[in-house]
Protein backbone atom coordinates (compact mmCIF):
# COMPACT_ATOMS: atom_id res chain seq x y z
CA UNK A 1 0.00 0.00 0.00
CA UNK A 2 1.30 2.45 -0.77
CA UNK A 3 1.78 6.19 2.08
CA UNK A 4 -1.28 8.08 0.59
CA UNK A 5 -3.16 5.50 0.80
CA UNK A 6 -2.64 4.78 4.46
CA UNK A 7 -2.66 8.73 5.34
CA UNK A 8 -6.86 8.33 3.65
CA UNK A 9 -7.32 4.97 5.30
CA UNK A 10 -8.14 6.26 8.49
CA UNK A 11 -10.38 8.80 7.41
CA UNK A 12 -13.26 7.66 6.15
CA UNK A 13 -12.51 3.69 4.93
CA UNK A 14 -11.97 2.72 8.59
CA UNK A 15 -12.31 5.99 10.49
CA UNK A 16 -11.76 4.91 13.98
CA UNK A 17 -15.03 6.18 15.61
CA UNK A 18 -18.03 5.84 13.44
CA UNK A 19 -16.72 2.58 11.24
CA UNK A 20 -14.49 0.75 14.02
CA UNK A 21 -16.06 1.99 17.05
CA UNK A 22 -12.82 2.56 19.38
CA UNK A 23 -12.37 5.58 21.26
CA UNK A 24 -15.60 6.00 22.48
CA UNK A 25 -15.22 7.56 25.88
CA UNK A 26 -13.13 10.19 24.56
CA UNK A 27 -15.29 11.07 22.01
CA UNK A 28 -18.84 11.33 23.99
CA UNK A 29 -17.15 13.10 27.35
CA UNK A 30 -15.23 15.95 24.69
CA UNK A 31 -17.73 16.13 22.50
CA UNK A 32 -19.29 19.24 24.32
CA UNK A 33 -18.33 21.81 22.14
CA UNK A 34 -15.87 22.00 19.32
CA UNK A 35 -12.96 23.56 20.63
CA UNK A 36 -12.89 20.96 23.17
CA UNK A 37 -13.14 17.93 20.00
CA UNK A 38 -10.46 19.81 18.30
CA UNK A 39 -8.24 20.10 21.60
CA UNK A 40 -9.00 16.47 21.99
CA UNK A 41 -8.22 14.98 18.52
CA UNK A 42 -4.87 17.01 17.53
CA UNK A 43 -3.72 15.76 21.24
CA UNK A 44 -4.80 11.71 20.45
CA UNK A 45 -3.13 12.86 16.57
CA UNK A 46 -0.03 13.63 18.35
CA UNK A 47 0.31 10.89 20.45
CA UNK A 48 -0.64 8.66 17.64
CA UNK A 49 1.96 9.76 15.24
CA UNK A 50 4.69 9.81 17.90
CA UNK A 51 3.82 6.08 19.35
CA UNK A 52 3.48 4.94 15.97
CA UNK A 53 6.88 6.08 14.79
CA UNK A 54 8.48 4.79 17.62
CA UNK A 55 7.17 1.53 18.19
CA UNK A 56 7.52 1.17 13.97
CA UNK A 57 11.38 2.01 14.45
CA UNK A 58 11.57 -0.70 17.30
CA UNK A 59 9.43 -3.16 15.75
CA UNK A 60 12.42 -5.65 15.61
CA UNK A 61 14.11 -4.77 18.95
CA UNK A 62 10.85 -5.76 21.07
CA UNK A 63 10.43 -9.39 21.91
CA UNK A 64 6.95 -10.65 21.18
CA UNK A 65 6.12 -12.03 24.72
CA UNK A 66 6.39 -8.37 26.05
CA UNK A 67 5.12 -6.48 23.32
CA UNK A 68 2.29 -5.09 24.46
CA UNK A 69 3.93 -3.56 28.15
CA UNK A 70 6.33 -1.90 25.66
CA UNK A 71 3.54 -0.27 24.23
CA UNK A 72 1.99 0.95 27.23
CA UNK A 73 5.60 2.53 27.94
CA UNK A 74 5.68 4.23 24.54
CA UNK A 75 2.45 6.07 24.46
CA UNK A 76 2.11 7.10 28.35
CA UNK A 77 5.40 8.97 27.36
CA UNK A 78 4.01 10.67 24.30
CA UNK A 79 0.83 11.08 26.91
CA UNK A 80 2.39 12.67 29.60
CA UNK A 81 4.63 14.85 27.00
CA UNK A 82 1.31 16.29 25.72
CA UNK A 83 -0.71 16.74 29.16
CA UNK A 84 1.82 18.75 30.42
CA UNK A 85 2.80 20.75 27.27
CA UNK A 86 -1.25 21.75 27.53
CA UNK A 87 -0.84 22.42 31.13
CA UNK A 88 1.78 24.87 29.82
CA UNK A 89 0.37 26.53 26.73
CA UNK A 90 -3.53 26.01 26.65
CA UNK A 91 -4.66 26.06 30.79
CA UNK A 92 -8.30 26.11 30.30
CA UNK A 93 -8.67 23.19 27.76
CA UNK A 94 -6.39 21.18 29.96
CA UNK A 95 -8.74 21.69 32.85
CA UNK A 96 -12.15 21.41 31.00
CA UNK A 97 -10.72 17.65 29.16
CA UNK A 98 -9.33 16.99 32.63
CA UNK A 99 -8.35 13.58 32.95
CA UNK A 100 -9.13 12.55 29.72
CA UNK A 101 -5.80 13.82 28.86
CA UNK A 102 -4.14 10.99 30.95
CA UNK A 103 -6.69 8.74 29.38
CA UNK A 104 -5.50 8.72 25.86
CA UNK A 105 -2.99 6.09 27.41
CA UNK A 106 -6.06 3.24 27.21
CA UNK A 107 -7.74 4.86 23.90
CA UNK A 108 -7.90 1.97 21.98
CA UNK A 109 -7.54 3.97 19.26
CA UNK A 110 -3.93 4.22 20.01
CA UNK A 111 -2.85 0.20 20.68
CA UNK A 112 -4.96 -0.93 18.14
CA UNK A 113 -2.66 0.64 15.28
CA UNK A 114 0.20 0.49 17.11
CA UNK A 115 -0.65 -3.81 17.50
CA UNK A 116 -2.44 -4.05 14.05
CA UNK A 117 -0.08 -1.72 11.68
CA UNK A 118 2.90 0.01 13.67
CA UNK A 119 4.52 -3.11 14.31
CA UNK A 120 4.19 -4.21 10.71
CA UNK A 121 5.37 -1.45 8.80
CA UNK A 122 8.15 0.89 8.04
CA UNK A 123 8.64 4.41 10.08
CA UNK A 124 7.10 6.12 7.61
CA UNK A 125 4.02 4.46 6.70
CA UNK A 126 3.27 4.38 10.18
CA UNK A 127 3.16 7.82 10.85
CA UNK A 128 0.96 8.16 8.01
CA UNK A 129 -0.95 5.89 9.24
CA UNK A 130 -1.34 7.65 12.98
CA UNK A 131 -1.90 10.92 11.46
CA UNK A 132 -4.84 9.65 9.22
CA UNK A 133 -6.07 7.65 12.16
CA UNK A 134 -6.01 11.13 13.91
CA UNK A 135 -7.30 13.62 11.53
CA UNK A 136 -10.28 10.58 11.39
CA UNK A 137 -10.56 10.68 15.15
CA UNK A 138 -10.60 14.61 14.85
CA UNK A 139 -12.69 15.09 11.74
CA UNK A 140 -15.52 12.87 14.00
CA UNK A 141 -15.28 14.61 16.77
CA UNK A 142 -15.45 17.93 14.83
CA UNK A 143 -18.42 17.15 13.58
CA UNK A 144 -20.65 15.26 16.56
CA UNK A 145 -19.40 18.53 18.45
CA UNK A 146 -20.85 21.16 15.92
CA UNK A 147 -24.23 19.30 16.77
CA UNK A 148 -24.26 18.83 20.38
CA UNK A 149 -22.76 22.77 20.80
CA UNK A 150 -25.16 24.32 18.23
CA UNK A 151 -28.66 22.76 19.52
CA UNK A 152 -26.84 22.85 23.17
CA UNK A 153 -26.18 26.02 23.93
CA UNK A 154 -27.13 28.32 20.47
CA UNK A 155 -23.79 29.17 19.76
CA UNK A 156 -20.73 28.16 18.13
CA UNK A 157 -16.79 27.76 18.43
CA UNK A 158 -16.16 29.03 21.94
CA UNK A 159 -12.67 29.06 22.52
CA UNK A 160 -11.72 30.50 26.21
CA UNK A 161 -7.98 30.18 25.48
CA UNK A 162 -8.01 32.60 22.43
CA UNK A 163 -10.18 34.47 23.83
CA UNK A 164 -12.76 33.90 21.60
CA UNK A 165 -16.58 34.28 22.56
CA UNK A 166 -18.15 32.68 19.58
CA UNK A 167 -20.93 33.00 17.44
CA UNK A 168 -24.37 33.54 18.74
CA UNK A 169 -26.25 31.34 16.51
CA UNK A 170 -29.87 31.75 18.50
CA UNK A 171 -31.16 32.66 21.61
CA UNK A 172 -29.80 30.40 24.98
CA UNK A 173 -33.46 30.58 26.16
CA UNK A 174 -34.22 27.86 23.17
CA UNK A 175 -30.95 26.18 23.47
CA UNK A 176 -31.75 22.51 24.76
CA UNK A 177 -29.54 21.80 27.37
CA UNK A 178 -29.94 17.67 26.93
CA UNK A 179 -27.72 17.67 24.35
CA UNK A 180 -25.33 18.92 26.04
CA UNK A 181 -25.46 16.92 28.80
CA UNK A 182 -24.49 12.84 28.60
CA UNK A 183 -27.88 11.40 27.11
CA UNK A 184 -27.40 13.63 24.72
CA UNK A 185 -23.57 12.43 23.68
CA UNK A 186 -24.94 8.71 23.62
CA UNK A 187 -27.91 9.61 21.53
CA UNK A 188 -26.37 12.00 19.32
CA UNK A 189 -23.37 9.14 18.68
CA UNK A 190 -26.42 6.62 17.85
CA UNK A 191 -27.91 8.91 15.84
CA UNK A 192 -25.06 9.72 13.36
CA UNK A 193 -23.59 6.30 13.84
CA UNK A 194 -26.83 4.82 12.28
CA UNK A 195 -27.07 7.62 9.51
CA UNK A 196 -23.39 6.70 8.37
CA UNK A 197 -25.15 3.51 8.21
CA UNK A 198 -27.92 4.30 6.34
CA UNK A 199 -26.02 6.05 3.78
CA UNK A 200 -23.40 3.37 3.05
CA UNK A 201 -26.39 0.87 2.69
CA UNK A 202 -28.08 2.75 0.42
CA UNK A 203 -24.93 3.43 -1.64
CA UNK A 204 -23.96 -0.64 -1.28
CA UNK A 205 -27.57 -1.14 -2.75
CA UNK A 206 -27.42 1.35 -5.49
CA UNK A 207 -23.91 -0.65 -6.82
CA UNK A 208 -25.38 -3.99 -6.10
CA UNK A 209 -28.81 -2.81 -8.27
CA UNK A 210 -26.33 -1.88 -11.47
CA UNK B 1 -16.65 9.87 58.80
CA UNK B 2 -19.24 6.60 57.80
CA UNK B 3 -21.24 9.14 56.48
CA UNK B 4 -18.57 9.95 54.28
CA UNK B 5 -17.74 7.12 52.94
CA UNK B 6 -21.23 6.51 52.49
CA UNK B 7 -21.82 9.74 50.68
CA UNK B 8 -18.98 8.89 48.23
CA UNK B 9 -19.86 5.18 47.97
CA UNK B 10 -23.64 6.28 47.07
CA UNK B 11 -22.62 8.91 44.68
CA UNK B 12 -20.47 6.88 43.09
CA UNK B 13 -22.42 4.04 42.36
CA UNK B 14 -25.76 6.33 41.35
CA UNK B 15 -25.10 10.08 40.56
CA UNK B 16 -21.63 10.35 38.84
CA UNK B 17 -21.98 6.59 37.74
CA UNK B 18 -18.87 5.93 35.87
CA UNK B 19 -20.62 4.73 32.43
CA UNK B 20 -23.59 7.30 32.20
CA UNK B 21 -22.26 10.27 33.40
CA UNK B 22 -18.53 10.22 33.49
CA UNK B 23 -18.10 8.40 30.17
CA UNK B 24 -15.40 6.07 31.55
CA UNK B 25 -15.27 2.45 30.72
CA UNK B 26 -17.60 2.81 27.18
CA UNK B 27 -15.51 -0.07 25.19
CA UNK B 28 -16.26 -3.19 27.81
CA UNK B 29 -20.32 -1.41 28.03
CA UNK B 30 -20.60 -2.00 24.59
CA UNK B 31 -18.77 -5.04 23.62
CA UNK B 32 -19.34 -7.58 26.74
CA UNK B 33 -23.09 -6.63 27.46
CA UNK B 34 -25.23 -8.93 25.74
CA UNK B 35 -25.63 -11.36 27.78
CA UNK B 36 -26.68 -10.76 31.32
CA UNK B 37 -24.12 -13.77 32.76
CA UNK B 38 -21.30 -12.35 31.35
CA UNK B 39 -21.63 -8.87 32.30
CA UNK B 40 -21.95 -9.85 36.19
CA UNK B 41 -18.67 -11.85 35.89
CA UNK B 42 -16.77 -8.87 34.13
CA UNK B 43 -18.69 -6.43 36.67
CA UNK B 44 -17.68 -8.54 39.36
CA UNK B 45 -13.00 -8.96 38.06
CA UNK B 46 -13.62 -4.83 37.24
CA UNK B 47 -14.60 -4.78 41.15
CA UNK B 48 -11.40 -6.30 42.69
CA UNK B 49 -9.47 -4.69 40.06
CA UNK B 50 -10.20 -1.00 40.73
CA UNK B 51 -10.37 -1.43 44.74
CA UNK B 52 -7.25 -2.68 44.24
CA UNK B 53 -5.40 -0.08 41.89
CA UNK B 54 -7.20 2.20 43.98
CA UNK B 55 -5.36 1.31 47.43
CA UNK B 56 -1.68 0.33 45.37
CA UNK B 57 -2.14 3.40 43.57
CA UNK B 58 -2.55 6.00 46.66
CA UNK B 59 0.97 4.13 47.66
CA UNK B 60 2.15 4.56 43.97
CA UNK B 61 1.83 8.29 44.38
CA UNK B 62 2.84 8.55 47.79
CA UNK B 63 6.23 6.87 46.82
CA UNK B 64 6.25 9.39 43.67
CA UNK B 65 5.69 12.38 45.46
CA UNK B 66 8.57 11.76 48.20
CA UNK B 67 10.87 11.12 45.30
CA UNK B 68 9.53 14.48 43.14
CA UNK B 69 8.42 12.41 40.42
CA UNK B 70 4.99 13.47 39.83
CA UNK B 71 5.31 13.76 36.10
CA UNK B 72 5.49 9.74 35.82
CA UNK B 73 1.98 9.52 37.65
CA UNK B 74 0.52 8.47 33.96
CA UNK B 75 3.06 6.22 33.48
CA UNK B 76 3.27 4.17 36.44
CA UNK B 77 -0.55 4.18 36.91
CA UNK B 78 -1.32 2.10 33.97
CA UNK B 79 1.95 -0.18 34.60
CA UNK B 80 0.70 -0.92 38.08
CA UNK B 81 -2.90 -1.40 36.58
CA UNK B 82 -1.06 -4.04 34.10
CA UNK B 83 0.55 -5.34 36.73
CA UNK B 84 -2.39 -6.22 38.70
CA UNK B 85 -4.34 -7.39 35.98
CA UNK B 86 -1.96 -9.58 35.44
CA UNK B 87 -1.84 -11.12 38.69
CA UNK B 88 -5.51 -11.54 38.96
CA UNK B 89 -5.23 -13.34 36.28
CA UNK B 90 -2.35 -15.60 37.75
CA UNK B 91 -3.87 -15.96 41.00
CA UNK B 92 -7.74 -16.84 39.44
CA UNK B 93 -6.43 -19.32 37.45
CA UNK B 94 -4.75 -21.20 40.61
CA UNK B 95 -7.32 -20.48 43.11
CA UNK B 96 -10.72 -20.78 41.24
CA UNK B 97 -9.87 -22.31 38.01
CA UNK B 98 -13.82 -21.98 37.04
CA UNK B 99 -14.45 -18.60 37.04
CA UNK B 100 -11.03 -18.31 35.51
CA UNK B 101 -12.83 -19.87 32.67
CA UNK B 102 -15.73 -17.95 32.96
CA UNK B 103 -14.18 -14.84 32.60
CA UNK B 104 -11.74 -15.68 29.98
CA UNK B 105 -10.52 -13.10 27.23
CA UNK B 106 -12.55 -10.90 29.23
CA UNK B 107 -9.78 -10.51 31.70
CA UNK B 108 -6.97 -9.14 30.38
CA UNK B 109 -8.89 -6.85 28.77
CA UNK B 110 -9.40 -4.74 32.00
CA UNK B 111 -6.21 -3.29 32.15
CA UNK B 112 -7.42 -0.89 28.67
CA UNK B 113 -10.62 -0.35 30.32
CA UNK B 114 -10.43 3.55 31.32
CA UNK B 115 -12.98 3.07 34.32
CA UNK B 116 -9.93 1.74 35.98
CA UNK B 117 -7.09 4.35 35.12
CA UNK B 118 -9.98 6.50 35.47
CA UNK B 119 -10.86 6.29 39.03
CA UNK B 120 -7.32 6.49 39.81
CA UNK B 121 -6.68 9.37 38.41
CA UNK B 122 -9.77 10.96 40.12
CA UNK B 123 -8.65 9.86 43.23
CA UNK B 124 -5.82 12.03 42.89
CA UNK B 125 -7.15 14.69 41.38
CA UNK B 126 -10.25 14.90 44.16
CA UNK B 127 -7.14 14.46 47.20
CA UNK B 128 -9.27 11.23 48.50
CA UNK B 129 -7.35 9.80 51.86
CA UNK B 130 -6.61 6.23 51.52
CA UNK B 131 -9.67 4.85 53.09
CA UNK B 132 -11.91 7.04 50.90
CA UNK B 133 -9.79 6.33 47.37
CA UNK B 134 -10.51 2.37 48.06
CA UNK B 135 -14.06 3.07 48.71
CA UNK B 136 -14.62 5.36 45.13
CA UNK B 137 -12.89 2.54 43.75
CA UNK B 138 -15.28 0.31 44.90
CA UNK B 139 -18.24 2.72 44.48
CA UNK B 140 -17.53 3.14 40.80
CA UNK B 141 -17.19 -0.41 40.49
CA UNK B 142 -20.54 -1.23 41.82
CA UNK B 143 -22.30 1.57 39.65
CA UNK B 144 -19.91 -0.10 36.81
CA UNK B 145 -21.55 -3.46 37.62
CA UNK B 146 -25.58 -2.03 38.14
CA UNK B 147 -25.29 -0.60 34.57
CA UNK B 148 -23.66 -3.11 32.67
CA UNK B 149 -26.15 -5.36 33.64
CA UNK B 150 -29.08 -3.61 33.68
CA UNK B 151 -28.06 -2.90 30.02
CA UNK B 152 -27.35 -6.41 28.93
CA UNK B 153 -31.00 -7.48 30.59
CA UNK B 154 -32.26 -4.75 28.07
CA UNK B 155 -30.28 -5.81 25.08
CA UNK B 156 -31.43 -9.38 25.75
CA UNK B 157 -34.73 -8.73 24.86
CA UNK B 158 -33.73 -6.04 22.25
CA UNK B 159 -32.14 -9.05 20.40
CA UNK B 160 -35.33 -10.63 19.62
CA UNK B 161 -36.95 -7.96 18.07
CA UNK B 162 -36.80 -6.31 14.46
CA UNK B 163 -34.45 -3.40 14.01
CA UNK B 164 -34.75 -0.84 11.42
CA UNK B 165 -31.43 -2.21 9.40
CA UNK B 166 -29.75 0.99 9.26
CA UNK B 167 -29.51 1.23 13.79
CA UNK B 168 -28.97 -2.85 14.18
CA UNK B 169 -25.88 -3.08 16.72
CA UNK B 170 -24.22 0.15 17.78
CA UNK B 171 -26.29 2.63 16.99
CA UNK B 172 -29.51 0.79 18.88
CA UNK B 173 -27.44 0.06 21.90
CA UNK B 174 -25.52 3.66 22.22
CA UNK B 175 -29.76 5.34 21.80
CA UNK B 176 -30.38 2.90 24.53
CA UNK B 177 -27.78 3.81 26.38
CA UNK B 178 -28.77 7.50 26.03
CA UNK B 179 -32.44 6.62 27.58
CA UNK B 180 -30.76 4.75 30.21
CA UNK B 181 -28.25 7.86 31.11
CA UNK B 182 -31.88 9.81 30.72
CA UNK B 183 -33.17 8.09 33.66
CA UNK B 184 -30.39 7.97 35.92
CA UNK B 185 -29.90 11.74 35.21
CA UNK B 186 -32.61 11.97 38.19
CA UNK B 187 -30.70 11.13 40.77
CA UNK B 188 -28.71 14.60 40.23
CA UNK B 189 -32.19 16.37 42.05
CA UNK B 190 -31.15 13.60 44.92
CA UNK B 191 -29.77 15.47 47.92
CA UNK B 192 -28.04 12.42 49.33
CA UNK B 193 -25.96 14.89 51.53
CA UNK B 194 -29.54 15.62 53.42
CA UNK B 195 -30.36 11.62 53.22
CA UNK B 196 -26.97 11.15 55.09
CA UNK B 197 -27.63 13.40 57.83
CA UNK B 198 -24.03 15.74 56.90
Amino acid sequence: MSIKNDLTNGIARENPIFRLVLGTCPTLATSLSVSNGIGMGLAATVVLVGSNAIISALRNVIPDKVRIPAYIVVIAAFVTIVDKLMAAFVPSLHSVLGIFIPLIVVNCIILARAESFASKNPVINSMADGLGMGMGFTLSLVLMSTIREILGTGKLLVAKDFGFAGFKLFNEAFAAKIMISPPGGFITFGLLMALINYISQRREARANGR
Amino acid sequence: MVGNLAFVLLSAILVNNFLLSRFLGICPFLGISKQVETAFGMGMAVTFVMAMASAITYLVQMLLVQLHLEYLQTLTFILVIAALVQLVEVVLKKVSPGLYKALGVYLPLITTNCAVLGVTLINMTENYDFITSVVNGIGGALGFTLIIVTFAAIRERQATNKVYKSFEGFPLALVTAGLLSLAFMGFNGFNLKALLGL
